[in-house]
């Protein structure tokens, strides 16, 4: 039994997935709300946009502690989700506060069809990954033990 | 409170009005509103209004048009009225005008108009989450024009007495009582009282003791009315009598409009009740009250139902008049082009003869005409039993419909490598849609509401092997002749989807109508079994608004968030050194002072100015000084307004300080040497003053502004204006405009901007604060006063234009359509507020839009579709209205079916507004591929679905036939054009306008007209209003075409060109020009000289002509071979081959490349 680094960071992975669980599910919650009228998208937008950044800099950050932990396979996984953070931000549309979404194209179909299946992926992608890090935390909680 | 100020605005005694405050009918508040606010465009209206009927039944119609027949005549046999003592009140009218159902003003009565507004305070709602809940600043504002048309009378005279049966007002809602609803009304009662109850109450009601729901049932059966309401009515509308009597004083003696709270008067307890629920976020949803039916009066109606012979009474008179009017609506419908003949127009089917109809019913367009004709190959089959329940009936029709009539014409295949000559010599008019004739005659008119796709697939996947476009076209305030405006206090819709009754509804049965949109069953409201137009009773599928696929509706108090705003104008003025030298100043100055009293508004008006270089002035036109007032504030950095209450004023009570100023601005900077401009400022200083009421900012701006917030930076490189790489900078540098104009929008205010610069402005950033406001751009790029004639010319006529055509205000616009379909995008000029909903803080009618759509459920099992657009707008006189456009179209379930219903223009307009999105999000080079795959794709579908045959050539179907063409003209476009040097602004602006401008002018920026002049003859010509004016034919866009011997006439839209050739007949340049040759011909001519010769009558009268047909002004120049703008013309030789791209014969053989792959 011991209490590794990379056990630390699984472990703290586990805590802040469930956290972006949570993002995904009000960014679906939040896309479908507009799509039904419910919410003007001018206030849609001021909530949403502020989450954006908090949400990648989670991402980063257990990304940065697997890296440091060596845990490359698991760095690996979320390797391809890095680079989409860094690609969406990039191509975001000219804004003078941190966000993505601009209130005068998001009732655009396309865009909030795209925005509506990237929620999905992502709530799908962080609830795999969520079980990926309880395994990844039992087993180097467990490993040196049964060693 | 409200109820102190509620008094004493009518001056009415005070505790009475609300004692009865139950009883108030409801539609006296509607009658108010006059129609005048329309008049001014729409001439024919006038007569109308006035003597609109008031029915006793439900709804006032107080649009004129219904009411052709002598109204005398029929009210008067009407054997109701006799049977119904109340009518003896007439005699008692002192004035015949103001018997008349008060609900219509006069439609002259220019002045004040009554505003729609509802009475008092409790009516408004709380303040929507958008809109700004604080309203009125100061209780000045008259809130109740409304009464004010008693003054209107005398237009009305006789007439309104007679046409307007006076029972209307008083009878609909609130008493059934029988004695009431007739004549009576004129007499005292109605008019003499005052407040007009806010309308929607009376519905939503329970029926309480005080109000008696449904009036209907007490027309039509006198005895069951509940006894105690009848003399309810009159009392109340007499208190109010008072007031109105002394009409004749115009403008507002209306003390102090009354305090919009929502707390309820005192005394009414049932009018707390009625207070109407908040609205929801969009107006438009606002009435749930709609349609409430007693539920236990209805065995009474049904006996009316069964008994025709009650109704028959005023059968005949009624049928009459409304003939007369269909007659006239179907008139509107088949104009043919007098003296043209569609006939050369091959596309046309056989026995689709043009009955050019003797219309010379306006400068309209042959094309569009044309295009209104029904169709008349639609099979008998269609035809319904003259007896039968009418076209709101559909599915009698539709089950009989076969959509495959014999072999379309509109499929013929066309080879385009073959056949060149495929230009029609007239404008091409839009296809009709394939439904049987009583519906398409009165289909909505395609200038106003148009479809890329007049047939529509069944699925999505058939739409995407089609591999068109689908989307609308819409020019939803398009000043028309002819609109019915209805007052009612009820506005029949679906309950599920808030769908308005409209043409193509079904009518299960008299008591109950199937939504043509979600297809549910709705109930019949009581009172709209009356139909005004005919007095009779039981026929609700003659109605109006089952008969009009356009139409208007004064809105009741549930479609206000706030009180009606009154107009308020605030102009921001460019004063830098820039400025002062392009000597704008003195023309905006001349030509508001020309116009100032045609601005469009009532007593309300309100108007300010700030002008602003590096520091922001305002001016304090306070009542009471003796000069306007010039207040500096140069903390630019954090805006602030020096005396908040007196920079906008009333433009009635400060008109000659408002004039004062408009004469000195000119000269106050005429010696400035300040450079900068902070123009970020100066919005944000403009919007904060009109945050409070809403209304229109006006920017004039002559350079970049570089101080500041807001401030830009010049990202044009002037070398690579001709580059055939991507362009750059198309999109916004910077969000400060967007967001301002997002605030904006949310305080109702919108911002159109001139912009007269000779050096790059950015207008891709600068346009967004009107682009997301639903403001308008105009641009006149080196505009100087002395160097660019025919730009000062320009902009004068267009300031004219904008500072006097109809605006409405704190506008939205929903687009709803069958379920199955959902909208995808919309283009124009507006932000989206829900997937079908577009905020409009101004609307004005030279506005136009277009929306994709995409089908999502199949429509299987559907014969035809519909689209309905509805625009709720405060009109310049404080009514609320709205304005309701429905179109319909068939579903065809084959490809060829879909081909044969493909509306070329319109698909291009749609492409247009794609590519430029795409343009901006994409590259420039990603919108032009797109564009040329659009055709492909097209043609390629085309050839494999559809084509039985294969033949070598590029395949079309003749109504695809110009599709090729439109889309290079597209390439060819300043918007989309690579390798010409164009500049950036230039590029923008032409975006700008793809997007904005209705389709009819969109299509001339694309594909300009070429007609050759010289040669003008009456053959063929139009006649309008004595004028005769000749029709040359609409000439190919090659130089091949122009003969040295010729002059020839381009039109673009916006500028028109006429190229003299160097050998062109002295005759045209002594009888035209006035020169005596060719040499003599000036360089910068503008204007063709007035001479008294036939040639030059004609030509005058063809360039007018065409200029009368859009709302702004083109400049006209005269060009020689040696001009500087021939480049200009000869660019927009389509067809032919420049150094950059491919000429028309080229570029079909790279299609037809691509399409044989």
């Amino acid at each position: 039994m011991a209490f590794t680094f990379a056990a630390f960071c699984y472990m703290l992975a586990l805590l802040l997935t469930a956290a972006l669980i949570f993002f995904a599910i009000w960014h679906i919650i939040a896309f479908d709300e507009l799509k039904t009228d419910y919410k003007n998208p001018i206030d849609q937008c001021n909530t949403l946009n502020p989450l954006v950044l908090p949400e990648y800099l989670i991402h980063f950050f257990f990304c940065v502690m697997f890296f440091c932990a060596a845990e490359w396979l698991t760095l690996c996984l979320n390797l391809p989700l890095l680079a989409y953070h860094v690609w969406r931000y990039m191509s975001r549309p000219v804004m003078s506060c941190p966000g993505l979404y601009d209130p005068t194209t998001i009732m655009n179909a396309d865009i909030l069809a795209y925005c509506q299946k990237e929620g999905w992926c992502k709530l799908a992608f962080y609830l795999l990954s969520f079980f990926y890090y309880l395994y990844g935390y039992a087993f180097h909680f467990l490993t040196p033990l049964s060693a | 409170m409200s109820t102190a100020g509620f008094n004493s605005q009518n001056g009415t005694g005070t505790g009475q009005t609300y004692a009865n405050g139950p009883s108030q009918n409801p539609v006296a508040l509607q009658q108010l509103p006059g129609v005048s606010y329309g008049m001014t465009h729409q001439p024919s209206y006038n007569p109308m209004p006035a003597k609109a009927p008031p029915p006793t039944g439900p709804g006032l119609y107080p649009s004129a048009p219904y009411q052709p027949v002598p109204p005398v005549s029929s009210y008067q046999p009407g054997p109701q009225i006799t049977s119904y003592p109340s009518s003896p009140g007439q005699p008692l009218l002192p004035r015949p005008p103001l018997s008349g159902p008060p609900s219509h003003t006069p439609p002259q009565s220019a002045s004040p108009s009554p505003g729609p507004r509802m009475p008092p305070a409790q009516a408004t709602p709380p303040p929507p989450a958008v809109s700004s809940s604080s309203y009125y600043p100061s209780p000045q504002q008259p809130m109740a024009p409304a009464w004010q048309y008693n003054t209107a009378p005398p237009p009305m005279g006789p007439p309104t007495s007679i046409s307007t049966p006076p029972r209307g007002p008083v009878a609909n809602h609130v008493n059934p009582a029988a004695s009431l609803a007739e004549p009576l009304p004129p007499s005292s009662a109605p008019y003499s009282t005052a407040p007009p109850p806010r309308v929607s109450q009376s519905v939503t009601q329970p029926p309480g003791p005080g109000m008696p729901p449904t009036s209907m049932l007490g027309y039509t059966q006198p005895g069951t009315a509940p006894p105690p309401m009848n003399p309810m009515v009159p009392n109340t509308y007499q208190p109010g009598r008072p007031a109105y009597g002394p009409p004749p004083t115009g403008p507002s003696p209306i003390g102090p409009p009354p305090i919009m709270k929502p707390t309820p008067p005192p005394t009414g307890p049932p009018v707390a009740n009625t207070t109407p629920p908040p609205p929801k976020g969009d107006a438009q949803c606002g009435g749930a009250v709609n349609s409430t039916v007693p539920p236990t009066e209805s065995d009474g109606q049904e006996g009316d139902i069964e008994c025709p012979g009650a109704v028959a009474g005023n059968g005949p008179q009624a049928s009459n008049s409304y003939n007369h009017v269909d007659n006239k609506m179907a008139g509107l419908a088949q104009p043919g082009p007098p003296g043209r003949h569609l006939g050369h127009y091959p596309s046309l089917p056989p026995g689709y003869q043009n009955a050019s109809a003797p219309h010379g019913t306006s400068s309209m367009h042959p094309a569009m005409q044309a295009a209104m004709q029904p169709y008349t190959q639609a099979p008998q089959p269609y035809q319904q039993p003259p007896g039968g329940p009418g076209p709101a009936q559909l599915s009698p029709s539709l089950a009989a419909m076969s959509l495959q009539s014999s072999t379309p014409e509109a499929l013929r295949v066309v080879n385009l490598l073959q056949e060149r000559n495929l230009l029609p010599p007239t404008p091409v008019p839009a296809p009709t849609p394939c439904l049987p004739q009583d519906l398409q005659k009165i289909n909505c008119n395609p200038e106003v509401f148009r479809c890329t796709l007049t047939s529509i697939p069944q699925t999505q996947s058939l739409l995407n092997k089609a591999k068109m476009p689908l989307g609308l076209l819409l020019h939803p305030f398009k000043d028309l002749s002819q609109l019915p405006v209805v007052t009612s206090s009820t506005i029949v819709r679906c309950r599920s989807c808030r769908t308005y009754i409209n043409p193509f509804v079904s009518f299960l049965d008299q008591r109950r109508w199937k939504c043509n949109l979600c297809y549910r069953v709705n109930d019949v409201p009581e009172e709209f079994m009356y139909n005004p137009v005919s007095r009779s009773y039981g026929e609700p599928h003659k109605r109006p608004e089952v008969q009009n696929a356009t139409i208007e509706f004064i809105a009741p108090s549930e479609y206000m968030l706030r009180p009606p705003q009154p107009a308020v104008y605030l102009f921001v003025l460019d004063v830098s050194h820039n400025a002062v030298e392009t000597g704008y100043l003195n023309v905006f100055c001349q030509s508001l002072l020309d116009n100032i009293n045609a601005l469009p508004g009532d007593s309300r008006t309100k108007v300010g100015f700030i002008t602003f270089d590096s520091t922001i002035h305002f001016y304090n036109l306070q009542e009471g000084l003796s000069q306007p007032q010039m207040l500096i504030v140069s903390d630019i950095e954090d805006i602030f307004l020096p005396t908040p209450d007196s920079l906008l004023v009333n433009l009635n009570e400060c008109k000659e300080l408002v004039q004062d100023l408009l004469k000195s601005l000119p000269t106050l900077f005429g010696k400035t040497m300040e450079t900068q401009s902070a123009l970020g400022s100066a919005l944000q200083a403009a919007f904060k003053l009109l945050s409070p009421t809403g209304g229109r900012m006006s920017v004039f701006q002559t350079q970049l502004p570089n101080l500041g917030v807001g401030a830009l930076q010049s990202r044009e490189d002037p070398n690579q204006r001709a580059s055939a790489k991507d362009i750059q900078h198309l999109s916004p540098a910077t969000d400060f405009y967007k967001k301002l104009a997002l605030d904006c929008s949310g305080q109702q205010v919108a911002v159109d901007l001139f912009l007269l610069s000779a050096q790059y402005c950015d207008l891709a950033s600068l346009g967004c604060i009107s682009r997301y406001s639903a403001g308008s751009v105009y641009y006149y790029p080196s505009y100087h006063h002395q160097h660019s004639p025919a730009q000062v010319e320009r902009f004068q006529k267009d300031l004219k234009r904008y500072l006097t055509r109809k605006i409405g205000f704190e506008a939205v616009m929903r687009i709803r359509c069958t379920k199955g379909l959902s909208i995808h995008t919309f283009h124009g000029n507006f932000f989206v507020r829900s997937t079908d909903l577009l905020s409009l803080p101004n609307v004005n009618p030279d506005a136009g839009f277009a929306v994709q759509m995409s089908i999502e459920d199949n429509l299987d099992d559907m014969q035809v579709v519909s689209f309905q657009a509805a625009l709720l707008y405060t009109s310049s006189k404080g009514e609320r209205r709205i304005r309701v456009h429905t179109l319909c179209l068939p579903v065809v379930s084959s490809l060829s079916d879909i081909f044969s219903g493909a509306d070329v223009q319109a698909m291009t307009g749609l492409l247009a507004c794609m590519a430029v999105d795409r343009s901006v999000t994409a590259s420039l080079s990603d919108a032009r591929d797109a564009m040329t795959n659009a055709a492909i794709d097209s043609l390629t579908s085309y050839r494999q679905s559809v084509l039985t045959i294969q033949q070598p050539g590029l395949l079309a179907p003749a109504c695809l036939r110009l599709f090729p063409l439109y889309i290079l003209a597209l390439l060819k476009q300043k918007a989309f054009r690579t390798g010409t040097s164009t500049r950036l602004d230039d590029r923008v602006f032409a975006m700008c306008q793809l997007k904005y401008q209705p389709l009819f002018y969109a299509m001339l920026m694309i594909h300009p007209a070429l007609y050759r002049v010289d040669d003008l003859t009456d053959e063929g010509a139009l006649n309008i209003n004595e004028r005769t004016i000749p029709q040359p034919r609409v000439l190919q866009l090659s130089v091949e075409k122009l003969s040295r011997e010729g002059a020839f006439l381009m039109d673009t839209g916006t500028v028109m060109y006429l190229w003299i050739g160097r050998n062109c007949h002295p005759n045209f340049l002594t009888q035209v020009l006035g020169v005596p040759n060719y040499a003599a011909v000036p360089e910068n001519l503008y204007l063709l000289p007035e001479l008294d010769t036939a040639e030059s009558q004609r030509t005058r009268a063809f360039v007018c002509w065409l200029r009368d047909q859009r709302p702004f002004y083109p400049s006209l120049h005269v060009i020689r071979d040696e001009s500087q703008l021939k480049a200009n013309f000869m660019q927009n030789m389509i067809e032919d081959r420049t150094a950059s791209a491919l000429s028309y014969y080229e570029f079909l053989l790279h299609l037809q490349q691509q399409i044989s792959k």
